[in-house]
């Protein structure tokens, strides 16, 4: 099988190896590097559960050759809240605290479009929040939680940095 | 009692947040496709290339030659019983002679690699002789029609009936006699994680296995019996569960026995994983019924008597028909009153897939029945759809179609209809739109649909499970159960029960998965049966295990037990305040008095009733009530529905979360949704033409409306802390309030389901031939 080097940024950590020329990102991502937050769920981009961030673009990572990766960052749901720093994505906290994660095989990439979404649209309406994860299928929550816990993180987090902003203004430090 | 003296609510009742919501959205939730183990092999399923046919011979010859393969698999290497099942033991885990469905397994290809095994298992011949098949249930009945299992004459599976009263008698009084017939599709459970197991060879020449798997007891009866081995040699552990809504089953079960057998024979872990299209076309599906009803009603409105026939169509494999229709059978008229009753409901063998549990179970399907029947009788009289429901309808004392008297527990059917109708704002709404729609191409159209449902197991059978509650010499505390989280929070609500009886924060418990051999059996996580049932069996074994801790606090301070008070991570002597001890301390204390902090709580449903040759009895120990309404706007230039909004009223008995209650909520109307307008697997002779989710569409984001959810609470005496059910009340209505709708804003019916664009503006479905529904001749 051919084979190609790659050097691909995953969760700020650069790695280079050899994958064969038709290994996906999600495998690349799930059986090279263990990283098995991101899941496959039909294998052709339909239901969104391989979500990941490439050059925080949310992308279907089942539909992404780990080759066309090469020399890019790839953010993945393990990358948003590191261990050590022992405090979750505001994202991640808001679909806690809305109640909406069910069985939780969709929440990794439903996760990742809404923070694809915010990064691009820091106050999204509810209506816009329902477009950025159409492309995500959830079985079990009937999407309202979802959206909510979407929504609330949003808005704490304009909230978050006007008071960061204010603080920079008034010059004192951290 | 001091245990009776308790007075505390501090989680039960409280939007506990979910006790593995961390897990889940940082990606460290283990899922069935997330294990591996050491030198693992890959195991991948060669299926049947026809409905029905022979098996001549099995070549694997050019397999076995293919890089990487260990073995090739095929059912002369069953140690034990090929076939496996959870009511009729006939579904082979891989066929010998014969196949029945295009799903069947017939090899199973070990190799180092997924990829190698997915190329070998092509290369694998087998020659089969093709036999005549069936494909449409009414044909599948007819004499002369090929038998799919020899010892069922006529391929029928089951035929469940009610005889109540005087039939002909009720038509005579009636003014009106309507005979309408509905249909329902095939539909899939789409969970979004495909089916999933790893197998290790166990010790001692067993075996375990971890996966997605919903019922780990039923599961390892499968197992134990296709590799000859007794239960307590093969485990079964749960792993975290990327839903399931009852489908999650028989389809593991046969995964979990391959992988199994390919463990135990090459001594190698094994695993597996369905791709989607695998999955759609392996695993069972909801019942497609065809259902005709005859209803007697005076000219106000009162049904004199009615006459249904229901034929659901089986598959290639009894699997749950027999409950699944059993349940058809007690809500075949819907909650009304009526005095004669006339019912006949089969299942019926077919070679399309088979079918079995799925949310609703044998209700969605006749609910949407006999709620439009119930609008077509309310237009026929001209009367609201609300006041035809509310003259018939059960209410306190009312006695069911199957002859239970409800008068155990609040029979709250106008308490849900009014609370939803009222919030939707009904009587308005329904006399405005028409008004409004005239002249327009998009109108608009309100319609509710409302149902009541037996919790639990009811007469199906054995209703009992347990749980265990083992206090740690730390004060943590590990709680393990024989039900299984399947997503619905599950793991939440019954570590809110065992804190909330034991007094503790939440934090201290810690839930562990479902292990066949660390708990006894429970029966299966199905019937929306875990809160009501498993949550009395963890309330029982926490409360033992309280009683452990208030007799060792006793001893230390030289009082009776009936002196103790348990509170809030404490305890005291009662009537002195100062006497307290510390959680922890006390469990010091229960320590050095080497007493037993480990309890175990069993809980048996109340007794029920059937007398299977008229279809009468007390089929469930209680039931729930629900009423939904759906506005909608349809298209009238394409025939498409969208709904707008959904309102639900719920009788839940209590909320022991009230968060995850919504969650059900939400969850179960979305599904309706889906079955509703968008969803129907296509078989063509057989084959799965829907085979990915580009093709089987089910609810985003954007199809699903605003949701408003209405909990009602009516403690329920059999219930913990009352509370009853609701994973699938809020499933099964659904479709039938969106048709009712649809019929109210384009004021014309559709009488089979899903009402997606082609039957709403021609009446009739493109794709699958009018009445050859769900099937097509050979």
């Amino acid at each position: 099988m051919e084979a190609t080097r790659v050097r691909i940024t995953v969760n700020g950590v650069e790695h280079v190896r050899l994958v064969p020329s038709t290994m996906t990102l999600l495998e690349f991502l799930r059986e090279d590097l263990q990283l098995t937050g991101a899941k496959e769920g039909c294998g052709k981009g339909e239901c969104g559960a391989c979500t990941v961030l490439l050059d925080g673009e949310p992308v279907a990572s089942c539909l992404v050759l780990a080759a066309q990766c090469s020399g890019r960052s790839v953010t993945t749901v393990e990358g948003l809240a590191p261990p050590e720093e022992g405090r979750l994505h505001h994202v991640q906290q808001a679909f806690i605290d809305h109640g909406a994660v069910q069985c939780g095989f969709c929440t990794p990439g439903m996760v990742m479009s809404a923070v694809a979404l915010l990064e691009q649209n820091p106050l999204p309406t509810r209506d816009e929040i329902r477009v950025a994860i159409s492309g995500n299928l959830c079985r079990c929550t009937g999407y309202q939680s979802i959206v909510e816990a979407i929504y609330d993180a949003s808005r704490r987090s304009a909230k978050a940095e006007r008071a960061e902003k204010a603080e920079q203004l008034s010059g004192e430090p951290r | 009692m001091a245990a009776e003296r308790v007075k505390r609510a501090r989680y039960v009742g409280a939007p506990a947040q979910r006790v593995d919501g961390f897990d889940k959205v940082t990606g460290r939730a283990v899922f069935g496709a997330d294990m591996s183990a050491p030198n693992m092999l890959w195991g991948q399923v060669v299926r049947s290339q026809h409905p029905h046919a022979l098996i001549r011979a099995i070549d694997a010859s050019a397999a076995l030659a293919c890089d990487g393969v260990a073995a090739v698999l095929t059912a002369s290497d069953v140690p034990g019983d090929i076939r496996f099942g959870v009511v009729v033991p006939h579904q082979p885990v891989l066929c010998s002679d014969r196949v029945r469905y295009m799903g069947d397994g017939v090899a199973l290809v070990l190799a180092e690699t997924r990829e190698q095994a997915a190329e070998a298992a092509r290369l694998v011949k087998a020659d089969y002789q093709p036999l005549p098949a069936v494909f449409d249930v009414e044909e599948a009945m007819r004499d002369g029609a090929p038998l799919i299992h020899d010892d069922y004459p006529g391929n029928v599976v089951v035929h469940h009936r009610v005889r109540k009263g005087d039939v002909e008698a009720g038509f005579a009084q009636a003014d009106l006699i309507l005979e309408r017939d509905y249909a329902t599709q095939l539909v899939e459970h789409a969970y979004i994680e495909p089916e999933a197991v790893l197998a290790l060879p166990g010790r001692g020449g067993g075996v375990e296995v971890y996966g997605s798997i919903q019922n780990p007891f039923s599961c390892r009866r499968a197992v134990a019996r296709v590799l000859g081995l007794p239960l307590a040699k093969v485990r079964i552990v749960q792993c975290d569960m990327g839903g399931s809504f009852g489908g999650k089953d028989e389809v593991m079960s046969a995964m979990s026995a391959r992988a199994a057998l390919g463990a135990l024979l090459t001594s190698r872990p094994v695993k597996m994983v369905n791709t989607r299209e695998e999955s759609l076309v392996e695993s069972y599906k909801r019942h497609p019924y065809r259902m005709h009803y005859k209803v007697g009603v005076t000219r106000e409105g009162r049904i004199t008597a009615m006459e249904i026939r229901m034929v659901a169509d089986a598959g290639a494999y009894a699997s749950q028909s027999p409950f699944v229709t059993w349940r058809s059978t007690v809500q075949a008229t819907g909650p009304y009153e009526v005095p004669a009753v006339k019912t006949d409901i089969l299942a019926a063998f077919t070679n399309n897939t088979y079918t079995g549990a799925m949310r609703g179970f044998g209700a969605p399907q006749a609910v949407f029945a006999n709620e439009s029947l119930m609008d077509e009788i309310a237009l026929e009289l001209g009367i609201d759809p609300v006041d035809v429901r509310r003259l018939n309808g059960y209410r306190q004392g009312s006695v069911t179609a199957t002859g239970h008297k409800l008068d155990e527990h609040t029979v709250s059917l106008m308490e849900v209809i009014d609370r939803a109708t009222e919030a939707a704002g009904w009587r308005e709404k329904r006399q405005r739109l028409p008004l409004e729609n005239r002249g327009k191409t998009i109108v608009r159209g309100i319609g509710m649909a409302c149902s009541f449902r037996g919790c639990s197991l009811g007469a199906e059978g054995v209703d009992a499970t347990g749980a265990i509650v083992s206090v740690q010499t730390d004060g943590s505390v590990i709680v393990s159960t024989g039900l299984a989280e399947n997503g619905q929070g599950l793991r939440t609500i019954f570590s809110q029960i065992a804190a909330e009886e034991l007094g503790v924060d939440i934090g201290r418990i810690v839930f562990l998965p479902c292990d066949t051999s660390g708990v006894p059996d429970g029966g299966p996580t199905v019937a929306s049966r875990s809160t009501i049932m498993g949550g009395n069996a963890v309330r029982d074994a926490a409360r033992k295990a309280r009683r452990a801790l208030e007799d060792a606090v006793a001893q230390e301070l030289g009082v009776s037990s009936e002196e103790i008070e348990a509170g809030f991570e404490e305890f005291s002597a009662i009537g002195d305040r100062t006497l307290r001890v510390g959680f922890d301390q006390a469990v010091a204390m229960a320590w050095n008095q080497a007493r037993l902090m480990a309890s175990f709580g069993w809980h048996q449903a109340p007794k029920v009733n059937w007398d299977e040759h008229v279809g009468q009895g007390k089929a469930y120990f209680t039931y729930v009530y629900g009423c939904q309404v759906a506005e909608v706007a349809v298209d009238t230039a394409t025939g498409q529905v969208r709904v707008e909004r959904l309102t639900a009223a719920h009788d839940v008995g209590r909320a022991v979360n009230p968060q995850a209650v919504q969650g059900q909520f939400y969850g179960g109307m979305a599904m309706g949704l889906g079955y509703g307008l968008l969803e129907e697997v296509e078989l063509k002779k057989g084959a799965t033409r829907t085979k990915n989710f580009d093709q089987y569409l089910i609810p985003t984001a954007m199809d699903v409306p605003e949701m408003i959810p209405i909990v009602v609470e009516n403690h329920d005496p059999y219930g913990a802390y009352g509370a009853k059910t609701i994973g699938e009340p809020t499933c099964e209505i659904t479709a039938a309030a969106i048709a009712n709708a649809v019929a109210h804003a384009v004021g014309c019916r559709v009488r089979e389901l899903p009402l997606d664009m082609e039957r709403v503006l021609l009446g009739e479905c493109l794709r699958v031939a009018r009445g050859e529904r769900g099937s097509e001749r050979p």
